[in-house]
């Protein structure tokens, strides 16, 4: 029972505004600091730490805010500062060391210190530091689901009812479920786990199938390796995600939801639990929801490490409390779902759209996007890529401007060589489709697929016959076993792959590949199998001449597959420093003071540490791939020549 | 055995599909899903030890020996593997002498493999118990496990 059923919803809103009004309007100095998972990742609890301890030292009365992520995780950890009376400044990248030094230099001294501010929010400028919005990783983004990201207190339901939060939940609450339809099909928004399926039309068939009990399903079992746009979501503005819910179960007439989420995301399922609470005190969720006399209840489901579980049967499967293995489809779960009554699920990203729709109407949304593909997508963008991190973009935008105009180009200025989309179950697109724009239906058409939201750089130092082995070895290991062509056509693909990048590999390898890939994506029930070639098919189709390099001249180009390449110590180069032997973690380097120093073929891993820790003076340590090279057989002295420094 | 679990079981008592959510309860609670929890579980349930160890093994979540005192968890996710993150787990391997998916005879560690933390803009990463560890080198990890090692 809500405790404050006599409240109306005006009035909790009223509540809310005051109290986000109080706090924004404070006078203490306020800070946000980022800590969701990548925060924390970063630092950011032990910065945490740094910040009330030095707060206490310089007996300063300040409010701190734990925040979620605003996606720049290239600058994490993160921390905003928000004088009274002065704009919010951002900055990034800060450490134990140096934020003492911010805090008295700004609170104190009221130096914003412009060398580490990274912008400010709003109308009033800063002297010295540029505007947040017109830094180059944001100017193209359009924030609608990330839009509390990293300024709300993802605990605090006051602060997501103050920015609207809710009022799309009313709103629909005040319409017929089939005007909430209406509504979602003006937005034009399709599913955003992948399949981009139209959300209205999937809602229509779950609310039209007859039954009397209905479920849906929220699935957050964001399995692809390379993905965490639902993590940050959930972690930064879980109640976005929840407000979305029940406009769906109302809309579809369930009076039961489940929330999927991966075990691997702790922070995520806590933030759940206590969102779930907080909507219940206040009487939006449980029986008779704002007095409409509509119920439901949310309960949330925990994975257990199982990548198929992200796949609609399966994942019912998994909440039946079964092994989480694929159904054939039809019946569609729209149909007969969850324990056979018809379920609807949508992607966390799909609810938290719908609230937002709720909230400023279908138009407003399709706005943005192209004609087929409408609204915003959420891409988690890594790899090796200058600025790592979560952005937000109207569909239609091309891989280009996502990859170099948000990401900032390509890590230490190398070439740019493929981008994975989808995860391990989407292709990889070459640098000839970086003007292709990003939708559904161009994603498709290149090979490869929308997925939810992982996109992968690669640069000229990746592999992609190692990629694809890699790809391989996931989706072999995750494929559940019921469909044979995916449970021995993945590993059979495995095993090709390996062999090539190994030195193994043979004549008519790439066509073997072909036809198994073909005959996998036919010959499987679910998502998991139909789409596990992808990765080799495009590869091959955009790649060929990598894989016969490693077929036929037995040579890595990238440099990458430990069978094909090797790490030896120049010996007219080395200076017998001993830096390479001190970090070798596994003792295959030989040597001595002033010695020449040899690596042990046999025992070394190849892991590269001594390439890296090479004094770039020397740059000694060489990584040939296809050539062998002459070294002395013991350490041997260092030819007593004088070391040449470069003048820099 | 009986007298730990009940409580566990009390909380699902005539929940539909709930062998998932008491399994990882369990599994929390002892560390690992041993025979007799198994064997506990299945009778609670009304299911044969079968059925239950056949979902148990079905997800990757579920160990069946006794697990260490810190579980090293190191990512092989892509944007891991992109950076080195075989690497991390190579140099992991070494120091602790074990292989992945083992546990050290003095049970102090247990080294994992997992797909992806969603903490891919900070690879590669490493999770030590709860403490997350990100843009890691093979020197990082080294330290890190030795801070471990020393508790």
């Amino acid at each position: 029972m809500p405790i404050n059923e006599t409240l109306t919803f005006d009035e909790i809103r009223q509540k809310a505004v005051t109290e986000w009004d109080a706090w924004k309007k404070s006078k203490k100095p306020r800070i946000l600091i980022g800590t969701a998972t990548c925060g924390r990742a970063a630092g950011a609890l032990s910065l945490l730490d740094v910040i009330n301890n030095s707060l206490r030292k310089l007996r300063i009365k300040a409010s701190v805010t734990e925040v979620g992520c605003i996606g720049l995780c290239f600058l994490e950890p993160m921390v905003d500062i928000i004088k009274p009376g002065k704009p919010r400044i951002s900055y990034g990248g800060l450490t134990p060391e140096n934020i003492p030094q911010l805090l008295e230099d700004y609170l104190i001294n009221d130096n914003p210190r412009p060398d580490l501010a990274l912008g400010y929010f709003g109308e009033d400028k800063v002297d010295g530091i540029p505007s947040f919005f017109t830094m180059h990783v944001l100017k193209p983004q359009v924030r609608i689901v990330l839009r509390n990201c990293g300024s709300i207190d993802p605990t605090n339901i006051n602060h997501y009812i103050a920015n609207d939060g809710y009022s799309g939940l009313v709103k629909a609450l005040s319409l017929k479920p089939e005007d909430v339809i209406e509504e979602l099909k003006k937005s034009g928004l399709r599913g955003r786990g992948g399949a981009g399926f139209p959300t209205w039309m999937k809602w229509n068939f779950c609310r039209n199938a007859p039954a009397k009990e209905k479920f849906i399903i929220c699935n957050a079992d964001e399995g692809d390796p390379g993905a965490f746009m639902n993590r940050s979501l959930l972690e930064g503005d879980p109640h976005s995600v929840l407000e979305g819910m029940v406009i769906g179960a109302y809309t579809i007439g369930a009076n039961q939801a489940y929330i999927y989420c991966r075990a691997e995301y702790p922070l995520a399922l806590e933030r759940l639990g206590i969102a779930i609470r907080q909507m219940e005190k206040y009487g939006f969720l449980g029986d008779n929801i704002l007095g409409s006399g509509f119920d439901l209840h949310i309960k949330i489901k925990e994975g257990a490490g199982a990548f198929v579980c992200g796949e609609e049967t399966s994942l019912i499967a998994s909440i039946e409390g079964k092994r989480g293995m694929p159904r054939p489809r039809p019946p569609f779960p729209a149909i007969a779902g969850l324990w056979g009554k018809p379920t609807n699920i949508n992607n966390v990203e799909t609810w938290a759209d719908v609230a937002v729709i709720m909230q400023r109407g279908g138009e407003w949304y399709s706005q943005y996007g192209t004609e087929k593909s409408k609204g915003t997508k959420t891409f988690a963008l890594v790899g090796k890529v200058e600025r790592t991190g979560l952005v937000e973009v109207p569909l239609g935008i091309t891989l280009r401007e996502i990859i170099f105009d948000v990401g900032g180009g390509i890590l230490n200025g190398r070439k740019f060589k493929a981008v994975q989309t989808g995860g391990p179950s989407g292709g990889c697109l070459p640098a000839s489709l970086l003007d292709s724009p990003v939708d559904y239906e161009s994603l498709t058409a290149a090979g490869s697929i929308m997925g939810s939201g992982g996109m992968i750089v690669m640069d000229e130092d990746t592999c992609v016959v190692d990629m694809t082995r890699y790809f391989l070895t996931f989706t072999q290991a995750e494929s559940c076993g019921k469909c044979v062509p995916c449970r021995v056509g993945t590993r059979h693909m495995l095993m090709i792959l390996q062999r090539i990048t190994r030195g193994e590999g043979e004549p008519g390898d790439i066509e073997l590949l072909q036809r198994l890939a073909t005959t996998v994506k036919s010959g499987s029930l679910c998502g998991l199998g139909q789409t596990a070639p992808n990765p080799v098919l495009t590869t091959i189709r955009y790649f060929r001449e990598e894989y016969e390099d490693h077929i036929y001249k037995k040579k890595c180009p990238a440099l990458v597959c430990k069978e094909l390449i090797s790490f030896y110590i120049h010996p007219d180069k080395c200076r017998g420093c001993g830096i390479c032997f001190k970090n070798c973690p596994v003792e295959a380097i030989s040597g001595g003071k002033k010695m020449i120093h040899i690596i042990d073929q046999k025992k070394c891993i190849k892991c590269g540490t001594c390439f890296a820790v090479c004094p770039k003076r020397f740059s000694a340590v060489m990584k040939v791939s296809g050539k062998k090279m002459k070294v002395p057989r013991k350490p041997i002295p260092v030819a007593t020549q004088k070391v040449t420094r470069k003048r820099t | 055995m009986q007298n730990q679990l009940s409580e566990i079981f009390k909380a699902h008592e005539g929940e539909k599909g709930a062998v998932i959510t008491v399994l990882q309860k369990v599994q929390e609670k002892l560390g690992y899903l041993s025979r007799e929890a198994i064997s506990e579980v299945a009778k609670f349930l009304r299911m044969s030890e079968t059925e239950i160890f056949g979902i148990a093994s079905f997800y990757a979540q579920f160990r069946f020996t006794p697990c260490g005192k810190h579980v090293v968890r190191v990512c092989l996710g892509t944007a891991c593997h992109v950076r080195g993150g075989e690497e991390i787990m190579k140099t992991a391997e070494n120091k602790l002498g074990i292989e992945r998916g083992n546990t050290t005879d003095d049970l102090t560690f247990s080294l994992e493999r997992v797909a992806c933390f969603g903490s891919c803009a900070l690879s590669p990463v490493m999770v030590v118990d709860k403490d997350v560890y990100g843009r890691l080198t093979t020197t990082k990890v080294r330290a890190i496990l030795s801070k471990y090692n020393a508790d």
